[in-house]
């Protein structure tokens, strides 16, 4: 195989562009392809301070690899979940990449700030982990980017996770979450501007560019994320796609195209009944925010009870 | 051949010499959501692994609260 822009040796085929690419053109079509997502949905304004979300994972560190090379002034933010040994490996490969590019990476640890990690907290909580994972991270990044005077949030999300999400949201036609998956939301209330720059790459794409870009990340799955239904989903759209190249592009871009609106008067409807949290003041249309909740569930003790033998 | 998958890590032996997508088929893995690393070099769908070859197969799903 060729490289479509230079004829030399190709190290990747993309089929859904029908090409190959060598190294050196292939690393420039994922910042193409970003910097295009960027312009074409108003995601930021050159010379803006970005708070990356970074996990140590491939989409992340690629984001901010990329956005770094275009020239935004990045910060990272790395949230400490307490996942085991997961946890400890992921957190090392993002310090890694940071202080290998003197990058400011910024670190939270949610046992230490808020009293409790995502297996104990869930438990306590009575959650799936990955719903309390996903609460956690979306309430701490928001204040930590608040709270730095960023100018946006930018996360690591890919086609395929949008694909998923876009899959999953329709089987069972959840319109409020339809009528919010979009690349980019505008800042307001509290919350700070949320961007997904990799919206026009796969995950085979960025794993791809951090091979070729010398990026060490942590190749392994969560361990609490193994059989969920996110990933069920990604692997049933990557069975369309080998038989349909384009399929996750076309789903996902189509849907932002001709559908999305379609779903967005239920959330202007939300959006006039937010209020500050009673407790942490972040917007919420409850009197105490859902990550209050959790944290107020997850910290919770049981009674021990103490047999007259004196042991538990 | 000595084939390494990773996530989870688990390690194969396979006759070579053989091209990248016949060894995805034939271990029954979607070419989509896999690379192939060669002696440490990507290397894409036609290319022919030697029979003395050192390959790495990649997932590259990931998932959870994304």
């Amino acid at each position: 195989m060729k490289c479509r822009v230079c004829r030399g040796a190709a190290v990747i085929d993309i089929r859904r562009h029908n090409a190959n690419f060598c190294r050196e053109h292939f690393l420039r079509l994922c910042r193409d392809q970003v910097e295009k997502a960027i312009r074409r949905f108003g995601m930021l304004q050159p010379g803006e301070r970005v708070l990356v979300a970074v996990s140590g994972g491939k989409d992340s560190l690629a984001l901010w690899d990329i956005l770094v090379d275009l020239g935004y002034a990045a910060d990272g933010f790395y949230l400490g979940l307490g996942i085991g040994d997961y946890s400890e490996e992921s957190a090392g490969y993002a310090h890694r990449y940071a202080e290998g590019r003197g990058l400011t990476l910024h670190t939270v640890d949610l046992l230490r700030a808020h009293g409790f990690d995502i297996p104990g907290g869930a438990r306590a909580a009575r959650r799936a982990p990955c719903s309390a994972c996903g609460l956690s991270k979306r309430h701490l990044f928001d204040e930590a980017a608040r709270e730095g005077g960023y100018d946006a949030l930018a996360t690591g999300h890919n086609l395929d996770d949008e694909a998923a999400v876009l899959m999953g949201n329709t089987l069972r036609w959840q319109t409020e979450y339809l009528g919010r998956q979009l690349p980019v939301l505008e800042a307001r209330d509290g919350f700070p501007r949320k961007v997904k720059p990799l919206v026009r790459l796969s995950e085979r794409e960025t794993a791809a560019y951090c091979l070729l870009r010398g990026i060490d990340y942590i190749v392994e799955e969560c361990p609490m994320a193994v059989g969920n239904k996110h990933l069920a989903y990604k692997a049933a759209l990557n069975d369309i796609e080998v038989q349909s190249p384009g399929a996750k592009h076309d789903f996902y871009f189509g849907f932002l195209e001709r559908a999305s609106e379609r779903f967005r008067g239920e959330v202007e409807q939300d959006r006039a009944s937010l209020a500050a949290c009673e407790r942490c003041g972040s917007p919420t249309d409850a009197g105490v925010c859902a990550f209050c909740r959790l944290t107020e569930r997850a910290t919770a003790r049981s009674p021990v009870h103490f047999s007259e033998r004196g042991g538990p | 051949m000595r084939v390494v998958l990773r996530n989870p890590t688990r390690e194969m032996d396979f006759d070579g010499p053989v091209t990248v997508h016949d060894l995805l088929q034939r271990l029954g893995l979607n070419r989509e959501s896999h690379l192939v690393i060669c002696d440490g070099e990507l290397v894409a769908g036609d290319r022919t692994l030697a029979a003395d070859a050192s390959v790495e197969i990649r997932s590259v799903i990931s998932g959870g609260s994304r």
